[in-house]
């Protein structure tokens, strides 16, 4: 909106726009700080992660000291792959996406992202490096090492203390839960918004109730079953009765179960927001209700479906409580992984692997949030706006 | 929120029938069913049961081989019944309210109570717990409303070209895991953090914010505004784009001043949102577990939901006090029955009406 289109007394004095910018400029720093800050430490020898000098933390002299430093050359190498890989990914993979049908495209995407992927190792660990070489050799003082950077941290966290364990656990549950929930959340939204019954009204309301529970509550009610549950199911199983604890399985369960009101009030509401008269216009084509579900509804709700899979992803990814109760230190996830490092934090190389570590977690949600952004927003006003 | 809600419906013609409904409906049912109504019910049977292993005393002779005659001592020991199964023999026994009065802390809280003595009561865990829960609570509600509606007006107020990157860098604190948001925070401060260092050199005097209860509470609750403001900016953008602009330019005919506008026209047009957001804090505030992790409170602060936590985690002994947490949970859920029963009350009136 250009100043000049706005009815006189709407158009702001100078010192409001002044303060208003300057406000907004501040929660900026305050929503960024902490989490660039960590990302700085992260890359720093300990020394200078937890130096109380903030030009130390983020030049890094005693990293550079120790021989771990990138050159200006290094740096300006390093903006141009991720600026060409990112170019090329939008450019030349994004068009090869353009394919019809969900399965098509869920397929091409992942071709995409895998595509990214390598050319972003290939650009940053060979021609980076082949280029960089020759040419800090040349140019002499700008070749010089001007910035203390190490990944020692993130190989200490990923290799030696076996985080990809934590990973593939992390990866397993997030997936079950996501896939579950929406499946099974999909189908009760789309009965629950098309029935107006007072039986409906009385699920959506105790499904309201089971969402405030807090999720210690419910888990108290696990412990004692899952732990033995070898012996509670022997009766029905026979001999090879599972013990649910430590079972990524069993927490894929409890997860959607936690997660399942929350998913179908926001699924009913994007089902709501599609007329009725496409399920009638389907029906007196001689569909069955399942069918118009299938084929007439599902195919335009894949927005509201993809927004509700990001909030499951969101609380089985971040989940720490129930985790952490119901599967054993041999199969944690990444979240609660990272309460033993600052558990036994005795040295300062501890601290930073925790740092390294965190960042490590939130590396994929702030890709997430990067694609997925409208998506998100949308998903938060559902609920509020429209409902 | 939920007037609309229900006067949306009534498709007429669409409308399920029961079997198909069920059909539609029955596994989230069902996942409900097996993994929340179930798990309550055993909760509330467990906080009136106590599981122990049965002790036998038996006396033990111990000798030990001296001059002439061994030196020999009898002492009664008590020890656990091992089955013929090779595991230790448990008897369950109902207690009544034994465990409850356990977590409420029992004689100690009783004569803290009889004493008007509220700094003995407030060193009894549950006390302790709630007490911080609830200051948390409602302490955080108006700043992540005030800073939530702040950000949404100066954001809508901004250029066109930049809010779609002021929205991503807004929407980090909220969608970053809580515990790794809470820690990264805890690393500002704690030991000689960055931030505690600037502190110290402005007000010149030595800072031990990790030994210091207050400002560990302080901390907690900044964390929670800075995580939950964003949810609460997103949610009053998108209402300030449906603001009815007739009826703010009838205003400025009016002569409504900048803030008369704001204070007359749109947060009365926002109150909806106010409402939905104060509930949706409410019921996640009351149950917060993350930043007790995060900061490292334990000793200083903690929630209702960690007391919970902390009695289903083993102790030294490898025991874990299932009935004391299924006491405590029983107790937390009466804060959630008070919580909700006035939107339910009226969400019942509403669709009656309807």
């Amino acid at each position: 909106m250009s100043d000049a289109s706005l009815p006189r007394a709407m158009r702001q004095p100078f010192s409001l726009k002044l303060a208003s910018n300057a406000f907004l400029l501040v929660w900026l720093l305050l929503a960024a700080f902490p989490l660039v800050w960590v990302l700085a430490m992260s890359f720093k020898s300990p020394v200078d992660a937890f130096s109380s000098n903030a030009l130390e933390v983020i030049i890094g002299p005693r990293t550079l000291a120790d021989g771990n430093g990138v050159s200006i050359i290094d740096i300006a190498l390093g903006i141009a792959v991720a600026w060409l890989s990112i170019k090329a990914a939008t450019r030349w993979l994004m068009p090869m996406a353009a394919g019809e049908g969900t399965l098509q495209r869920v397929f091409s995407w992942a071709v995409i992202a895998i595509g990214f992927a390598v050319l972003f190792v290939l650009g940053f660990f060979v021609v980076a490096p082949w280029l960089a070489q020759p040419l800090e050799a040349l140019l002499g003082p700008l070749g010089r090492p001007v910035l203390g950077l190490t990944t020692q941290h993130y190989e200490a966290v990923w290799i030696e203390n076996a985080f990809y364990e934590n990973f593939q656990t992390s990866l397993l549950v997030t997936a079950g839960v996501v896939t579950v929930s929406l499946t099974v959340g999909t189908l009760a939204g789309y009965g629950l918004a098309r029935s107006g019954s007072t039986l409906a009204f009385w699920i959506l309301i105790i499904a309201l109730i089971f969402r405030a529970l807090p999720h210690s509550v419910l888990v108290a009610g696990y412990l004692p079953v899952f732990i033995n549950s070898a012996e509670l199911l022997r009766p029905i199983l026979g001999e090879n009765a599972p013990t649910l604890y430590g079972q990524p399985l069993a927490v894929i369960a409890v997860l959607v179960a936690i997660n399942q009101p929350f998913t179908i009030w926001m699924l009913r509401s994007f089902f709501q927001n599609i007329p009725v008269d496409l399920d009638e216009s389907a029906r007196v084509d001689g569909c069955t209700h399942f069918q118009a579900f299938r084929w007439v509804i599902m195919p335009v709700m894949w927005p509201g479906v993809i927004t509700t899979g990001l909030f499951s992803f969101l609380l089985a990814y971040n989940d720490f409580l129930v985790t952490s109760l119901l599967l054993d230190a041999s199969n944690q996830t990444m979240v609660p992984a990272i309460a033993g490092y600052f558990n036994r934090e005795t040295t300062t190389t501890d601290q930073v692997e925790a740092v390294a570590a965190a960042v490590s977690i939130t590396a994929p949600l702030f890709l997430l949030v990067m694609i997925f952004q409208r998506q998100i927003v949308s998903g938060l006003t559902a609920g509020a706006v429209k409902g | 929120m939920q007037r609309s809600v229900w006067n949306t419906q009534r498709p007429g013609g669409a409308r399920l029938k029961f079997r198909t409904f069920a059909a539609f409906v029955g596994p989230s049912i069902l996942m409900m069913l097996l993994f929340i109504a179930f798990p309550l019910v055993t909760v509330f049977i467990n906080s009136f049961q106590v599981t122990n292993p049965v002790f036998t005393t038996q006396e033990v002779e111990t000798c030990t081989p001296g001059f002439l005659t061994q030196t020999c001592t009898t002492e009664v020991k008590t020890i656990p019944v091992i089955g013929d199964d090779g595991e230790v023999v448990t008897v369950t026994e109902w207690v009544g309210f034994a465990s409850y009065a356990n977590v409420l802390g029992g004689e100690r809280a009783m004569s803290a109570l009889a004493g008007f003595d509220f700094g003995a009561l407030l060193r009894i865990d549950f006390w302790k717990a709630l007490r911080f829960t609830l200051t948390f609570t409602l302490f955080t509600l108006p700043f992540v409303l005030g800073l939530g509606l702040a950000i949404a007006v100066v954001v809508n107020n901004a250029a066109r070209h930049i809010k779609g990157p002021v929205i991503f860098v807004s929407l980090l604190p909220f969608i970053i895991t809580p515990v790794i948001g809470a820690l990264s925070i805890r690393w500002l401060f704690y030991g000689d953090g960055i931030v505690t260092v600037w502190l110290e050199a402005l007000m010149n005097t030595d800072l031990s914010i990790a030994a210091n209860g207050w400002a560990i509470e302080f901390l907690m609750m900044f964390y929670r505004v800075w995580h939950v403001a964003p949810f609460a900016f997103v949610i009053f953008y998108a209402g300030l784009q449906t603001v009815n602009q007739d009826t703010l330019e009838s205003a400025i005919i009016d002569g409504a001043s900048r803030w008369e506008r704001l204070r007359y026209v749109v947060i009365p047009h926002l109150m909806p949102l106010i409402v939905f957001i104060t509930l949706i804090h409410l019921m996640d505030a009351y149950r917060a577990f993350e930043e007790v992790i995060g900061f490292s409170s334990e000793s200083y602060r903690i929630t209702l939901q960690y007391l919970t936590w902390d009695y289903l985690t083993p102790d030294d002994a490898g025991n874990r006090a299932v009935s004391s947490a299924s006491a405590s949970a029983m107790l937390t859920m009466i804060g959630v029955v008070v919580l909700l029963a006035a939107p339910l009350r009226r969400t019942w009136r509403d669709h009656r009406g309807a």
